[in-house]
């Protein structure tokens, strides 16, 4: 298991111009360690979709490459997208769990399904061309510069230790849509 | 004691899946976003290879604004095609990406249970009208290829200036 927000810092050391989607927990964090923030876009109005966003924009711009930071209370909501996703097959879009088995935003109840869920097996029942299971910082650190640029649909599932008290970034502003669509028309 | 609504059926000739789809590429849209059901099911067989309109299925209504909120900030044109049960299970990002953000995205909502206007039986119709209107959301009905070749374009066009319009579709596609 890895400190939730250490995870993401390690995530965000091997990033390029890769577009990043956040949501909930990896949204909280991710504005303060970014290399990028015009890339990023930080799904807050729709619990779970953030695969599915990520989705759209890898198919509408095969070139260039998409990393959707999700929970597992999230996917959870959106478990279809993973067959969705990986139909699709895009093979620029990267898809992190960070599985701290909790709802952090809400207090980090358990979510359904705790230490029983194979999130790897699951994404590679359902069709993703390459599936990782993280459990330690070795883990990630000999693995993650691979996984980032596998040929996709990637699917990797970090364990991680509740991100229920999250480094908030204050006063930082999160792209909107339309930003984002400029900025990625820009690449 | 309950009353008994009337049950109107309606008689009409089915829609020409092709006539829908030469009006989505006229406008300039470039995916459709869809699950099947009994009003658009006929699209898949004319849409499933085609390259200038490219259909993206899902497994549940919900992720169709998501995935096309993503296709817009990729710079794509796309448009949602579900029935009016979806369109129910879809609230949530209904709200929170379709309407909230204003995304300049059309949806086609299959009216199952459409009697012409007259009572349904069939709560799927009954409700429909009522939230569509709820919601805010700037509507019209469609059930004639000429209908769909004068009224589609002319949503999408508002689509793309205020943002949510929906078509909801009275007839269903035929073979």
């Amino acid at each position: 298991m890895i400190e939730g927000n250490k995870a993401l810092e390690m995530l965000a050391e091997n990033r390029s111009n890769e577009v990043v989607i956040t949501t909930m927990s990896t949204a909280r964090t991710w504005p303060a360690i970014t290399s990028r923030p015009d890339l990023d876009y930080r799904l807050s109005g729709c619990m779970g979709k953030a695969s599915s966003v990520g989705l759209g924009i890898a198919l509408a711009r095969p070139d260039v490459r998409v990393l959707v930071l999700d929970g597992d209370g999230s996917l959870l909501m959106n478990l279809g997208s993973l067959v969705t996703v990986a139909s699709q097959a895009p093979k620029n879009l990267v898809h992190v769990v960070f599985d701290g088995a909790t709802y952090d935003t809400s207090g980090a109840q358990p979510t359904p399904g705790k230490d029983v869920i194979d999130w790897a097996g699951l994404a590679k029942s359902a069709g993703y061309k390459k599936s990782a299971n993280i459990e330690s910082e070795d883990e990630l650190a000999k693995q993650w510069p691979s996984l980032l640029t596998a040929e996709g649909p990637v699917f990797v599932r970090i364990s991680v230790d509740s991100m229920w008290a999250p480094r908030r970034a204050p006063g930082l502003k999160a792209n909107t849509w339309q930003e984002l669509q400029a900025n990625i028309a820009a690449i | 004691m309950s009353q008994e609504l009337p049950v109107v059926t309606v008689d009409r000739a089915p829609l020409n899946a092709q006539v829908m789809i030469d009006t989505l590429k006229k406008c300039g849209a470039t995916h459709l976003v869809w699950l099947p059901d009994t009003e658009s099911g006929y699209l898949y067989e004319s849409l499933s290879t085609d390259e200038d309109l490219k259909l993206i299925p899902v497994t549940r209504e919900g992720e169709t604004f998501a995935i096309a909120q993503g296709l817009l900030m990729g710079g794509k044109k796309p448009v949602v095609c579900i029935q009016n049960t979806g369109f129910f299970e879809s609230g949530d990002s209904i709200r929170g990406i379709w309407i909230d953000l204003k995304l300049p995205i059309l949806a086609l909502v299959g009216y199952r249970g459409w009697e012409g206007g007259g009572p349904s039986e069939d709560s799927a119709a009954t409700f429909l009208e009522p939230v569509v209107k709820a919601w805010g959301i700037p509507y019209e009905i469609v059930q004639t290829d000429d209908e769909v070749a004068q009224i589609v374009p002319k949503m999408y066009a508002k689509s793309q200036e205020v943002g949510p319009v929906a078509v909801l579709i009275g007839g269903e596609y035929g073979e």
